[in-house]
């Protein structure tokens, strides 16, 4: 079974992602912030994150460059997940090595487009 | 409404348009003629059908017609079908095209973004030999204004376009993204009834009409069908739905579902 880690500082927002991968076949942790979601990286690397560009302690790029420096961090695929809808913004965290992006508010249809964009469905 | 008011729309639409509408679907009948109701300054849509049945307006009943005419698509929809036509049919069909030109037409094109899945991907990858012409077509002036601006809201542009190709086509534009101009005049635009004679729109190498014959009478269907194969070059391809197949014989399936090559004897009399 496929894991993906979700990172997002918003408890609705990780209940609604944890249903929709579910429903995908993945078995699913959750982290509210960077911190906590590089200690679940450190335990277990997921196939998949999905990440909150926008968060308090940590932002969503800044646990990217850090994921990519722990042992087997280049091999999950991440998909940035964010309010933030400026190309800028969204062009940055595809640099920084992000496979996809996904601009909130989300459904169903988004997210498996998406993880089929990013090779995940 | 009444039964006889979706009756009535029902037989509007299958008449003017070769549309397959179920008066029994009160919902989808009430949801699509809504706007239009709200949009003419009628109190409802039940008088909105009165005044198309009593007054004889031209420009509301064809208003009514395009708005039951179903109009969702999405950006590279079935995206094995796009990277098929990319990577195996142009090139074939440019190398065998005498003048170098391929023409592309995208028919029942709503808001746009199938004929647009194109341009991107002429513009990422462009064709090895010749040069390819984009032309789009829909029932509805409404749909053709909204995919000539090609503003699209950020649900529209998450369904089926990769986030790279957002940053390298699209702009911002308030709350929605604009596909840019250089993307956008790629393509020629055009108000076309399937059921209406079609020989003054041209020839075409590829015709796309994906999930557009599937909503047409059986009737419709077999005429819009013979006239679509009418206007094929000889081996050219039809790109239909995943699961719709051509309402008529003599054209060869491509290994990609709803794709379909003319032979040489498909073209038949309208």
């Amino acid at each position: 079974m496929k894991t993906c880690l979700v990172v997002d500082d918003s408890r609705v927002v990780r209940k609604v992602a944890r249903r929709l991968l579910e429903d995908r076949g993945f078995a699913v942790a959750e982290a509210g912030d960077g911190m906590e979601g590089l200690a679940w990286c450190r335990a277990m690397m997921p196939d998949l994150v999905l990440l909150e560009a926008s968060m308090p302690l940590m932002s969503g790029l800044e646990f990217l460059r850090r994921l990519r420096l722990e042992p087997g961090g280049r091999a999950p695929k991440v998909i940035f997940c964010s309010a933030e809808a400026d190309l800028d913004r969204i062009r940055e965290a595809l640099d920084a090595g992000a496979a996809e992006y996904i601009i909130k508010p989300f459904d169903g249809d988004i997210v498996a487009d998406k993880l089929a964009l990013a090779g995940m469905a | 409404m009444t039964p006889e008011d979706r009756a009535f729309m029902a037989e509007l639409a299958a008449t003017r348009a070769g549309l397959a509408i179920d008066a029994e679907k009160a919902y989808l009948i009430e949801s699509r003629l809504g706007p239009v109701a709200r949009r003419e300054s009628y109190g409802s849509v039940a008088d909105l059908v009165e005044a198309v049945r009593s007054r004889g307006d031209e420009r509301l009943a064809a208003a009514c017609v395009e708005a039951l005419a179903p109009g969702e698509t999405r950006f590279f929809r079935d995206r094995a079908v796009f990277e098929h036509l990319w990577r195996e049919i142009v090139p074939q069909l440019a190398r065998r095209s005498p003048d170098g030109i391929l023409r592309i037409w995208s028919v029942g094109c709503g808001a746009g973004q199938e004929v647009y899945s194109l341009a991107m991907l002429q513009a990422e990858t462009p064709a090895p030999t010749g040069r390819v012409e984009l032309f789009a077509s829909d029932l509805s002036e409404r749909l053709l204004d909204r995919a000539r601006a090609g503003l699209y809201s950020s649900f529209e542009v998450q369904r089926g376009l990769s986030a790279r190709q957002l940053v390298r086509h699209f702009e911002n534009r308030d709350e929605h993204f604009q596909l840019a101009k250089r993307i956008r005049q790629e393509v020629r635009w055009r108000c076309v009834n399937l059921i209406e004679d079609l020989t003054p729109v041209g020839a075409f190498d590829v015709v796309l009409c994906r999930y557009v014959l599937n909503g047409f009478t059986d009737s419709a269907r077999r005429t819009a069908s013979v006239k679509l194969a009418n206007l094929l070059t000889p081996c050219g391809v039809l790109v239909m739905g995943e699961d719709e197949r051509p309402a008529l014989e003599g054209f060869a399936a491509e290994p990609i579902g709803g794709v379909f090559r003319r032979m040489d004897d498909a073209r038949a009399a309208a």
